[in-house]
Protein backbone atom coordinates (compact mmCIF):
# COMPACT_ATOMS: atom_id res chain seq x y z
CA UNK A 1 0.00 0.00 0.00
CA UNK A 2 2.69 2.32 1.19
CA UNK A 3 5.76 3.40 -1.03
CA UNK A 4 9.22 2.18 0.20
CA UNK A 5 11.05 5.46 2.67
CA UNK A 6 14.21 6.56 1.10
CA UNK A 7 16.74 6.44 3.95
CA UNK A 8 20.41 7.75 3.81
CA UNK A 9 22.72 7.11 6.64
CA UNK A 10 25.91 8.91 6.39
CA UNK A 11 28.65 7.98 9.07
CA UNK A 12 31.16 10.82 10.22
CA UNK A 13 34.01 8.76 12.86
CA UNK A 14 31.88 7.02 14.71
CA UNK A 15 28.55 9.55 14.45
CA UNK A 16 26.03 8.66 12.19
CA UNK A 17 23.47 11.25 11.04
CA UNK A 18 20.15 9.30 9.03
CA UNK A 19 18.00 11.60 6.74
CA UNK A 20 14.59 9.64 6.36
CA UNK A 21 11.76 10.88 4.11
CA UNK A 22 8.41 8.80 4.32
CA UNK A 23 5.70 8.11 2.22
CA UNK A 24 3.10 8.77 3.73
CA UNK A 25 -0.68 10.90 3.80
CA UNK A 26 -0.66 12.10 6.79
CA UNK A 27 -4.39 13.50 7.17
CA UNK A 28 -4.74 15.68 10.08
CA UNK A 29 -9.01 14.57 10.01
CA UNK A 30 -9.68 18.06 9.96
CA UNK A 31 -9.39 18.69 6.43
CA UNK A 32 -12.90 18.44 3.81
CA UNK A 33 -12.59 16.80 0.38
CA UNK A 34 -14.39 18.50 -2.19
CA UNK A 35 -18.02 17.25 -1.09
CA UNK A 36 -17.67 18.59 2.08
CA UNK A 37 -16.90 15.35 3.71
CA UNK A 38 -14.29 15.21 6.62
CA UNK A 39 -11.41 13.32 5.38
CA UNK A 40 -10.43 10.98 8.07
CA UNK A 41 -7.36 11.16 10.09
CA UNK A 42 -4.17 9.07 8.82
CA UNK A 43 -1.26 9.58 10.17
CA UNK A 44 1.71 7.95 11.52
CA UNK A 45 2.07 7.19 15.56
CA UNK A 46 5.28 5.61 16.06
CA UNK A 47 8.33 5.96 13.73
CA UNK A 48 11.93 4.19 15.22
CA UNK A 49 15.01 3.09 14.15
CA UNK A 50 17.07 0.22 14.87
CA UNK A 51 20.64 -0.75 14.60
CA UNK A 52 22.67 -3.78 15.22
CA UNK A 53 19.23 -5.13 17.69
CA UNK A 54 19.39 -1.56 19.65
CA UNK A 55 16.45 0.93 19.59
CA UNK A 56 18.55 4.39 18.30
CA UNK A 57 15.64 6.53 17.46
CA UNK A 58 12.14 6.34 18.93
CA UNK A 59 9.52 8.96 17.87
CA UNK A 60 5.71 10.03 18.72
CA UNK A 61 4.26 12.00 15.99
CA UNK A 62 0.50 14.12 15.63
CA UNK A 63 -1.02 15.00 12.85
CA UNK A 64 0.51 18.02 12.32
CA UNK A 65 3.98 16.58 10.93
CA UNK A 66 3.69 17.30 7.42
CA UNK A 67 2.64 15.01 4.66
CA UNK A 68 5.67 12.55 3.63
CA UNK A 69 7.75 13.40 6.61
CA UNK A 70 11.01 13.95 6.73
CA UNK A 71 13.15 13.25 10.26
CA UNK A 72 16.60 13.32 11.02
CA UNK A 73 18.87 12.05 13.90
CA UNK A 74 22.47 11.87 14.63
CA UNK A 75 23.72 8.32 16.90
CA UNK A 76 26.69 7.13 18.05
CA UNK A 77 28.22 3.50 17.29
CA UNK A 78 27.14 3.22 13.76
CA UNK A 79 29.93 1.95 10.90
CA UNK A 80 29.62 2.40 7.39
CA UNK A 81 28.67 -1.09 5.76
CA UNK A 82 26.11 -1.79 8.74
CA UNK A 83 22.27 -1.85 8.66
CA UNK A 84 19.55 0.61 10.03
CA UNK A 85 16.21 -0.24 9.94
CA UNK A 86 13.21 2.37 10.28
CA UNK A 87 9.57 1.48 11.20
CA UNK A 88 6.63 3.30 11.53
CA UNK A 89 3.37 2.57 12.51
CA UNK A 90 -0.13 4.77 11.46
CA UNK A 91 -3.51 5.39 13.68
CA UNK A 92 -5.10 2.61 11.57
CA UNK A 93 -2.34 0.10 12.50
CA UNK A 94 -0.59 0.24 8.86
CA UNK A 95 2.65 -0.46 9.43
CA UNK A 96 6.25 -0.57 7.33
CA UNK A 97 9.65 -1.47 7.54
CA UNK A 98 12.81 -0.50 5.53
CA UNK A 99 15.83 -0.97 5.87
CA UNK A 100 19.21 0.94 4.50
CA UNK A 101 23.27 0.64 4.57
CA UNK A 102 25.33 2.89 6.35
CA UNK A 103 27.28 5.14 4.03
CA UNK B 1 -9.42 -41.28 9.44
CA UNK B 2 -5.55 -40.64 9.32
CA UNK B 3 -5.58 -38.25 7.18
CA UNK B 4 -8.26 -36.48 8.39
CA UNK B 5 -6.34 -36.20 11.67
CA UNK B 6 -3.23 -35.05 10.00
CA UNK B 7 -5.64 -32.11 8.50
CA UNK B 8 -6.97 -31.42 11.74
CA UNK B 9 -3.96 -31.31 13.59
CA UNK B 10 -1.52 -28.80 11.04
CA UNK B 11 -4.39 -26.37 10.38
CA UNK B 12 -4.79 -26.32 14.49
CA UNK B 13 -1.44 -25.36 14.42
CA UNK B 14 -1.42 -22.64 11.56
CA UNK B 15 -4.21 -20.90 13.36
CA UNK B 16 -1.97 -21.34 16.77
CA UNK B 17 1.08 -19.97 14.69
CA UNK B 18 -1.52 -17.17 13.05
CA UNK B 19 -2.38 -16.27 16.74
CA UNK B 20 1.24 -15.88 18.12
CA UNK B 21 2.60 -13.78 15.44
CA UNK B 22 -0.55 -11.59 15.70
CA UNK B 23 -0.35 -11.25 19.02
CA UNK B 24 3.17 -10.83 18.86
CA UNK B 25 2.75 -7.39 16.93
CA UNK B 26 1.65 -5.44 19.66
CA UNK B 27 3.65 -6.49 21.99
CA UNK B 28 6.15 -4.96 19.99
CA UNK B 29 4.61 -1.96 19.45
CA UNK B 30 4.03 -1.60 23.60
CA UNK B 31 8.16 -1.83 23.97
CA UNK B 32 8.30 1.36 22.72
CA UNK B 33 6.73 4.11 23.99
CA UNK B 34 3.12 4.42 23.79
CA UNK B 35 1.69 6.90 21.55
CA UNK B 36 0.44 9.62 24.06
CA UNK B 37 -3.22 10.60 23.67
CA UNK B 38 -3.36 13.17 26.42
CA UNK B 39 -0.67 14.90 25.89
CA UNK B 40 -1.35 14.70 21.32
CA UNK B 41 -5.00 16.57 22.19
CA UNK B 42 -3.32 19.15 24.69
CA UNK B 43 -4.30 22.82 23.37
CA UNK B 44 -1.00 24.61 24.60
CA UNK B 45 2.48 24.48 26.21
CA UNK B 46 1.30 24.35 29.84
CA UNK B 47 -1.36 21.15 29.03
CA UNK B 48 1.02 18.98 27.34
CA UNK B 49 3.82 19.38 30.30
CA UNK B 50 0.85 18.21 32.17
CA UNK B 51 -0.06 15.38 29.90
CA UNK B 52 3.63 13.82 29.73
CA UNK B 53 3.68 13.89 33.53
CA UNK B 54 5.63 17.13 34.52
CA UNK B 55 4.63 18.81 37.95
CA UNK B 56 5.76 21.90 37.41
CA UNK B 57 6.06 24.51 35.14
CA UNK B 58 8.01 24.48 32.20
CA UNK B 59 10.93 26.94 32.29
CA UNK B 60 13.00 28.80 29.14
CA UNK B 61 16.33 27.90 28.99
CA UNK B 62 19.43 28.24 26.63
CA UNK B 63 20.69 24.59 26.69
CA UNK B 64 17.45 24.30 24.31
CA UNK B 65 18.11 25.45 21.04
CA UNK B 66 14.96 25.99 18.34
CA UNK B 67 15.73 26.14 14.64
CA UNK B 68 12.70 27.37 12.84
CA UNK B 69 12.38 29.97 10.16
CA UNK B 70 11.09 33.19 10.71
CA UNK B 71 8.78 33.07 7.69
CA UNK B 72 7.62 30.36 6.30
CA UNK B 73 6.49 30.72 3.09
CA UNK B 74 4.31 27.47 2.78
CA UNK B 75 2.93 26.50 6.45
CA UNK B 76 2.07 22.97 5.21
CA UNK B 77 5.98 22.31 5.09
CA UNK B 78 8.12 23.94 7.86
CA UNK B 79 11.52 22.45 8.81
CA UNK B 80 11.82 22.61 12.74
CA UNK B 81 14.52 21.35 14.92
CA UNK B 82 14.87 20.72 18.39
CA UNK B 83 18.32 20.12 20.57
CA UNK B 84 19.39 19.92 24.09
CA UNK B 85 22.80 20.43 25.56
CA UNK B 86 21.42 19.54 28.93
CA UNK B 87 22.65 16.60 30.36
CA UNK B 88 20.56 14.03 31.28
CA UNK B 89 17.54 15.03 28.70
CA UNK B 90 15.40 12.01 28.04
CA UNK B 91 13.10 13.43 26.15
CA UNK B 92 12.18 16.20 23.26
CA UNK B 93 8.97 17.67 21.29
CA UNK B 94 7.87 20.53 19.16
CA UNK B 95 5.23 22.33 19.80
CA UNK B 96 3.16 24.47 17.42
CA UNK B 97 0.83 27.16 20.13
CA UNK B 98 -1.81 27.99 17.51
CA UNK B 99 -2.36 24.67 15.63
CA UNK B 100 -5.72 22.63 16.52
CA UNK B 101 -3.33 19.73 18.78
CA UNK B 102 -0.75 21.80 19.83
CA UNK B 103 2.13 19.11 20.27
CA UNK B 104 3.24 17.78 16.78
CA UNK B 105 6.19 15.24 17.40
CA UNK B 106 8.17 13.94 20.54
CA UNK B 107 11.36 12.01 20.50
CA UNK B 108 12.29 9.68 23.01
CA UNK B 109 16.08 10.36 23.37
CA UNK B 110 17.99 7.34 23.84
CA UNK B 111 21.96 6.90 25.21
CA UNK B 112 23.64 7.17 22.84
CA UNK B 113 21.73 8.93 20.48
CA UNK B 114 22.77 12.96 20.58
CA UNK B 115 19.38 15.29 21.72
CA UNK B 116 18.92 16.88 18.24
CA UNK B 117 16.23 16.22 16.04
CA UNK B 118 14.29 17.55 13.23
CA UNK B 119 11.55 17.35 11.01
CA UNK B 120 9.07 18.98 8.98
CA UNK B 121 5.29 19.80 10.04
CA UNK B 122 2.57 21.75 9.15
CA UNK B 123 1.47 25.00 10.52
CA UNK B 124 -2.01 26.55 10.37
CA UNK B 125 -1.18 30.71 11.21
CA UNK B 126 1.70 32.41 12.71
CA UNK B 127 2.42 31.59 16.17
CA UNK B 128 4.87 30.64 18.59
CA UNK B 129 6.73 27.60 18.10
CA UNK B 130 8.46 25.83 20.80
CA UNK B 131 11.24 23.59 21.45
CA UNK B 132 10.25 20.88 24.56
CA UNK B 133 12.87 19.18 26.65
CA UNK B 134 12.41 16.79 29.48
CA UNK B 135 15.38 16.88 31.89
CA UNK B 136 15.29 14.55 34.56
CA UNK B 137 11.69 15.36 36.14
CA UNK B 138 11.46 19.14 34.78
CA UNK B 139 10.60 20.50 31.37
CA UNK B 140 12.37 23.47 29.85
CA UNK B 141 11.76 25.12 26.31
CA UNK B 142 13.33 27.67 23.75
CA UNK B 143 10.33 29.99 22.06
CA UNK B 144 10.59 31.41 18.70
CA UNK B 145 7.99 32.87 16.66
CA UNK B 146 6.97 31.56 12.60
CA UNK B 147 5.35 33.90 11.15
CA UNK B 148 3.20 32.02 8.16
CA UNK B 149 2.48 33.54 4.90
CA UNK B 150 0.66 30.89 3.59
CA UNK B 151 -1.52 28.21 6.26
CA UNK B 152 -1.22 24.42 5.80
CA UNK B 153 -4.80 23.51 6.91
CA UNK B 154 -6.52 24.46 3.57
CA UNK B 155 -6.60 28.42 4.80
Amino acid sequence: MSDPMRIRAAATGDKVTVRVLVSHEMETGLRKDAAGKVVPALFIQTISAVHNGKTVMSAQWGPAVSKNPFIQFTFTGGKAGEKIAISWVDNTGDKRTDEATIS
Amino acid sequence: MKRREFVQSTSGAAALGLAASVGLFPAVASAQTAWNKAAFEAKNLADVVKALGGTSAATESKDVTLSAPEIAENGNVVRLGAQSAAAGTTWLGLIVEKNPAALTAGFDVIAGTDANMSTNVKMGQSTNVYALAKVGDKFIYAVKEVKVTLGGCGG
